[in-house]
């Protein structure tokens, strides 16, 4: 279970001029939604841009503590 | 055993300055490696195509139904050394995973995004001729 305030916390500090969203999709804490916004982004494959967000959140995807996440990305 | 890090509550606290990764063995990334290989598109899911175990995982099943696209796919609860080795391989730390002709294409939102603008469709043709 991670709070949608720490996810956001984690993906800024990877991507500091990101607009992050996060959505929790079974009220479970452990389904999420998130939407990133940043520049950091442009000239990246999909699997790139996701891997970026995938990355600021290794821990908690790796110990479960999410155990399933939605991405969206987007260049500003 | 006491604990390497003396911490009462038997926290590993990781000592490498670079985070620890489970390795995975030889034989493990032949595997995937074959599986890869063995199709024009494979899917690493959980469940398989009749009977898919997950929501992102049926996703990418009915969006291959609905392009009529042959495809394999192999269910990763089946087996655990997969399950983590695929994630390992792909740099990718969920399930489903979608390979095309051995280039990883991503998991479910990908394939929505990408079949939703038309380039999934395009992507398939082109490798299915070849």
């Amino acid at each position: 279970m991670v709070q949608p305030d720490a996810v956001q916390d984690a993906i800024r500090r990877a991507l500091p001029d990101a607009a992050v969203e996060v959505e929790d999709l079974t009220g479970g804490g452990d389904h999420l939604q998130v939407r990133v916004v940043s520049s950091a982004f442009a000239g990246l494959s999909r699997v790139k841009q996701h891997q970026l967000v995938y990355g600021a959140l290794r821990q908690e995807l790796a110990s479960e503590a999410i155990h399933a996440l939605a991405v969206s990305t987007a260049t500003p | 055993m006491t604990s390497r890090t003396g911490r009462a509550d038997g926290q590993f606290l990781n000592p490498f300055p670079f985070p620890l990764r489970a390795v995975m063995d030889a034989s493990t990334q032949q595997r995937i490696e074959t599986l890869i290989a063995s199709s024009p598109v494979v899917v690493f899911m959980k469940g398989n195509k009749l009977m898919p175990q997950c929501g992102f995982s049926n996703n990418v099943v009915q969006i291959l139904n609905a392009l009529g696209v042959p495809f394999e796919t192999f269910d990763v609860l089946s087996d655990p050394e997969i399950r983590q080795g695929i994630k390992e391989f792909s740099d990718w730390p969920t399930i489903p995973q979608v390979y095309v002709r051995g280039e990883f294409m991503g998991g479910s939102d990908i394939l929505i995004e990408m079949y939703n603008s038309g380039e999934l469709r395009e992507k398939l043709e082109v490798a299915l001729a070849s």
